[in-house]
């Protein structure tokens, strides 16, 4: 009875210790809206069960190591006593409450996190290797930059074109995958001022680890200021030449094709127009108005020798393309 | 003798590696005009060709030798035989053969002939082809005494046992140095060697980073099929008193098969590789190169290896058990040899399954993910997972029941709960089938199911709970001896709690929103694995090494493996869950510096070495106790158990005089118990 005594005092002092000792450390990024508050406190009530259950099991165990372990010259047996059907059923029905309780108290917090607000302003993301687009149907523009009010649900309808992806802002907390083929949701209401990046959180291939972009949740004045501006550039684009200039930039086509001589993933643009290419089967074509335009719309029928062919298909329209190759052409 | 065969055998690894390297270079300035000294058909060559002469100077052409070889001509002429077809198709030549050499359906044709003919070759068909013929075997094959009888056919379960148990032996070393060169890549942030500019197998830095990445999951979940079965083929006999395996030649094969998987799965890297993570999640794994279809094979026939031990062990359990061994004097490591082999049997099905609808994809065009012909992506994880989830416990219940099973000889007390522990393991084993999509709470799947889902995935803890329980109460008042096997057994016992209860919160959906695709699940789940498998895997074999040799391994170098192991595997997954709930994603070649990650990765880089450095020591006296370590033929442990009972090395034919049992397993501390009694030749009916 003695040991029992001792060793229950000590699992409740070590649970009390380990919390606490746990609870003091920094252990998630900052805490940027309001999904992420319910999470955290989900987290804190996980760190105590844990903090529990790693005292009631390690104390007894060390307990045992060092009160039961064998003196030397000692070589007889331990008590004999094979089990006990009353302790058996305890930890086996007692926990089966506490999951239960567990579980419960998870789909409260799930449907917290997933509340929706009437009033969520929409913005389209489109994820693809390896880069995000958003798009702001209230306003009708297109950015490389997540810009969000505070204190505003967002609704994002993500979709991508290629890959899995996934949706992911730390300090935000939730994530969601997109999914070729259809539209994922995620309703996220960013509560602090500052500057984070979405990372994708899905392997996508080669550059999954550069597959960031900036998010800046600005105050509500800021960002109307920020819509305006984005408005006028976009209405500003009316050369098919500085819309190509546009597209390639939210589109992220200058992440893999430079437009200043180096090669990257893809060939250059500096100077592509007119100029011979060799293909991986070895004939020699001029880069062309048609074969830019086939590059794009297919880009693995003609690869460019040197280059693997990992270029995504992206979906755009013959206009948008004949855009990009009058773009193309201005770069000389 | 041996020294000379293995010099001789490294000696015709590096000629042939360079052979084959030059034949690769020719044949690419042949398809593509320039030798390309870091593309994939020089190093499939090398990589061939190596292999093979490595076990030719070893061994000699018989054997496994005999096996590669063919499985090299078989791969090359069934590659030709499609790239034939396809000349008298009307492909052009440069649509036959590329800079991966041969096209995709015929890599992927080849190999598959390769693997068959590996079985041929290595003979492992050969009775059967004879009963086919109608000639008859012998039941009993005498094997030559010494090393040689592990590379080539046995039906010995004890030499299969270590077959397995070496061959699992090497997979954790190639998978634990891939670990090696990616962690030393993330020891800061920026690329450091794995540039964009840096070319291997036709990858870039960050293509060869992601591909050591997947096959570093592949390849040790591999190593762990083939320890599990290592352990059970070579222990389960003997717990109860079978003579061997109820199928000796199947279980042959299915060790056998085990060996092109894996030539397959290294195939995977220098074929341009595949960056898809052990998962192979599509549309990713329908667009990767061609390395990707070498991994969906390696793995499709690495699970005819599961499935069949599997069956065999079940059968066994159920024909073969001593007189008197009812099922509830099972020793209780067949009880969690039984429930591991449940799942093996009726769930790999499902992941041999999902690759091979990918690999359908991508051959003939077949839409099943492809949302642009009606397919869905989503389903592919339903079904992946379907198996993937309980796979885990195919890993981690054989490495429970080792604790069980070891605990009370080094307690000296009974097992507490004999029935409770025994119960808790087909209960892991059935739960675990239906929390399958836990995996997919971010993956689009429908919002309201993931609530379920949580419920049952929160029921593990209960079955799981009761073996912490019960191996607490097993210590309470024992007169606890730590000898090296028992360190193991209490490390396995505290890495596994920790996994344990870093479990519940990727349960909880919201908080596995947040969690999820970090290095917190990268943390928790080596924790599970290392406390599950890992640790008491090493235990077994210092525990087991004296039956098998009559030797036992020198117990300081077992204590230094220990105390260098342990902390260091802590600290590195204590930094993985630390910085994963911070931010830093799975599966990423390169991290922000902004996070300041950077001091965390130094720290676990180091670990990983410490891990690595420990691992090598094992090794050493692995091999070195072989022939000098302190002879142990006695009940070293003085174990209850059937097999200490009779002298070490275990004979050819296991028990010469059959036991029946009289007792409890486990009845340490009660005088004059007996748990088996040999029955005496005199005593007859």
């Amino acid at each position: 009875m003695r040991h029992f005594i001792i060793a229950g005092v000590l699992v409740i002092a070590a649970s009390f210790g380990i919390y606490f000792g746990l609870a003091s450390v920094d252990m998630l990024p900052v805490q940027a809206s309001t999904q992420a508050v319910g999470i955290d406190w989900m987290w804190d009530i996980q760190l105590m069960a844990m903090s529990f259950l790693f005292a009631l099991i390690f104390v007894p165990m060390l307990y045992s190591l060092i009160v039961f372990r064998r003196r030397k010259g000692d070589t007889s047996d331990g008590e004999h006593f094979e089990g006990n059907n009353a302790l058996e059923i305890g930890w086996t029905v007692i926990p089966l409450f506490v999951v239960v309780f567990f579980a419960y108290l998870g789909a409260g917090n799930l449907a917290d996190t997933l509340r929706a607000d009437p009033d969520a302003m929409v913005v389209k993301v489109t994820g693809f290797q390896w880069g995000w687009k958003f798009a702001y149907p209230e306003y009708g523009f297109e950015s490389k930059e997540l810009y969000l009010p505070v204190d505003q649900q967002i609704w994002l309808k993500m979709e991508s074109n290629d890959v899995l992806h996934s949706f992911w802002v730390p300090e935000f907390r939730p994530k969601q995958d997109l999914v070729p083929g259809r539209v994922t949701e995620l309703r996220v209401t960013p509560n602090l001022v500052g500057s984070y990046k979405v990372r994708c959180a899905e392997l996508c291939g080669t550059s999954h680890a550069f597959m960031e972009s900036p998010v800046i949740v600005v105050e509500e004045d800021d960002f109307v200021k920020w819509a305006i501006e984005q408005q006028a550039l976009a209405a500003a684009a009316n050369t098919p030449e500085s819309q190509g200039e546009l597209l390639v930039s939210t589109n992220g086509c200058v992440a893999c094709h430079s437009i200043n001589g180096t090669t990257g993933q893809g060939p250059t643009w500096l100077g592509l127009f007119g100029s011979d290419v060799e293909l991986t089967d070895g004939s020699i074509v001029v880069a062309d108005e048609a074969f830019i335009t086939e590059s794009i719309a297919d880009p693995a029928a003609k690869v460019v020798k040197g280059f693997a062919p990992v270029m995504p298909l992206y979906p755009f329209t013959n206009e948008e393309i004949a855009n990009i190759v009058a773009y193309i052409k201005t770069l000389k | 003798m041996k020294k000379n065969t293995v010099g001789s055998g490294l000696l015709l690894l590096f000629v042939a590696g360079a052979i084959g390297y030059g034949l690769g270079l020719g044949f690419d300035a042949l398809i593509n005009g320039a030798p390309n000294f870091s593309g994939s058909t020089s190093a499939a060559f090398a990589l061939l060709f190596a292999v093979s002469a490595f076990f030719f100077g070893l061994y000699g052409y018989r054997g496994i030798t005999r096996g590669l070889v063919w499985q090299v001509v078989g791969t090359l002429a069934g590659g030709l035989f499609i790239s034939g077809i396809r000349a008298l198709m009307g492909y052009k030549f440069s649509e036959i053969f590329g800079s991966f050499f041969f096209s995709e359906p015929a890599w992927v044709f080849g190999a598959l002939v390769g693997v068959i003919s590996f079985l041929s070759g290595v003979g492992v068909m050969d009775d059967w082809m004879k009963w086919v013929r109608g000639i008859d075997t012998h039941d009993h094959h005498e094997d030559e005494p010494g090393w040689e009888k592990y590379f080539s056919v046995s039906l010995d379960h004890k030499v299969i046992g270590i077959q397995y148990t070496v061959t699992a032996l090497v997979l954790i070393s190639v998978g634990g140095l891939f670990a090696l060169i990616f962690r030393t890549e993330l020891a800061y942030s920026q690329l450091q060697f794995l540039t964009t500019t840096f070319k291997l197998f036709n990858q870039n830095g960050p293509q060869i980073y992601n591909s050591l990445m997947s096959l570093h999951g592949m390849i040790m979940i591999v190593s762990i099929l083939l320890g599990v079965s290592g352990i059970i083929n070579y222990v389960v006999p003997l717990l109860i008193g079978a003579h061997d395996m109820a199928f000796p030649r199947m279980n042959a094969f299915a060790y056998w098969i085990a060996v092109p998987a894996s030539v397959l799965l290294l195939m995977s890297l220098v074929l341009g590789g595949f960056d898809t993570g052990w998962t192979g999640y599509p549309p990713l794994s329908a667009r990767a190169p061609v390395g990707v279809q070498m991994f969906f094979l390696g793995v499709f026939t690495a699970g005819w290896s599961s499935i069949l031990g599997a069956l065999n062990v079940i059968a066994t359990v159920i024909r073969m058990r001593a007189k008197g061994m009812n099922a509830m004097r099972m020793p209780i490591f067949v009880w969690a040899a039984i429930a591991t082999s449940i799942i093996a049997l009726t769930a790999t099905q499902l992941i041999g399954l999902s690759f091979q609808l990918v690999m359908f994809q991508r051959l003939f065009g077949m839409g099943f993910f492809d949302p642009a012909k009606g397919g869905n992506p989503v389903l592919f994880q339903h079904l992946f997972w379907f198996y993937s989830h309980p796979a885990v416990y195919v890993f981690v219940l054989p490495g429970l029941g080792i604790i069980s099973e070891l605990l009370p000889v080094f307690a000296r007390k009974p097992l507490f709960g004999y029935r409770w522990i025994a119960m808790s393991s087909l209960g892991i084993a059935l739960v675990g089938f239906v929390v399958w999509a836990h995996h997919m709470f971010t993956s689009g799947m429908n919002e309201y199911l993931r609530v379920p889902f949580m419920y049952s995935t929160m029921l593990v803890a209960i079955p799981t709970g009761v073996k912490f329980f019960s191996w607490v109460a097993t210590l309470w008042k024992g007169k606890i001896e730590t000898p090296t096997p028992m360190l193991f057994v209490l490390g396995a016992i505290f890495v596994f709690l920790l996994g344990g209860i870093t479990g519940p919160p990727n349960a909880m959906v919201a908080l596995d929103l947040h969690l999820h695709d970090t290095y917190w699940v990268v943390g928790h789940f080596h924790d599970t694995i290392f406390g599950g498998f890992v640790f008491p895997f090493f235990a077994s074999i210092y525990y087991w090494y004296p039956k098998a040799t009559g030797r036992r391994m020198n117990e300081f170098w077992g204590k230094v493996h220990f105390w260098l192991m342990t902390p260091s595997f802590l600290i590195l997954t204590f930094g993985m869950m630390y910085i994963g709930l911070l931010g830093m994603r799975r599966r990423i070649v390169d991290y922000d510096a902004a996070l300041g990650f950077d001091p965390t990765h130094l720290v676990m880089t180091i670990c990983a070495f410490g891990i690595a450095l420990s691992v090598l020591i094992f090794f050493i006296n692995f091999f070195h106790s072989m022939k000098n370590g302190e002879k142990a033929e006695g009940n070293v442990w003085n174990s209850r158990s059937p097999e200490w009972q009779v002298p070490s090395p275990m004979p050819a034919h296991n028990y010469e005089v059959p036991f029946e049992v009289v007792g409890e397993p486990y009845d340490y501390g009660l005088p004059g118990s007996k748990y088996v009694q040999f029955i005496t030749p005199t005593k007859k009916k």
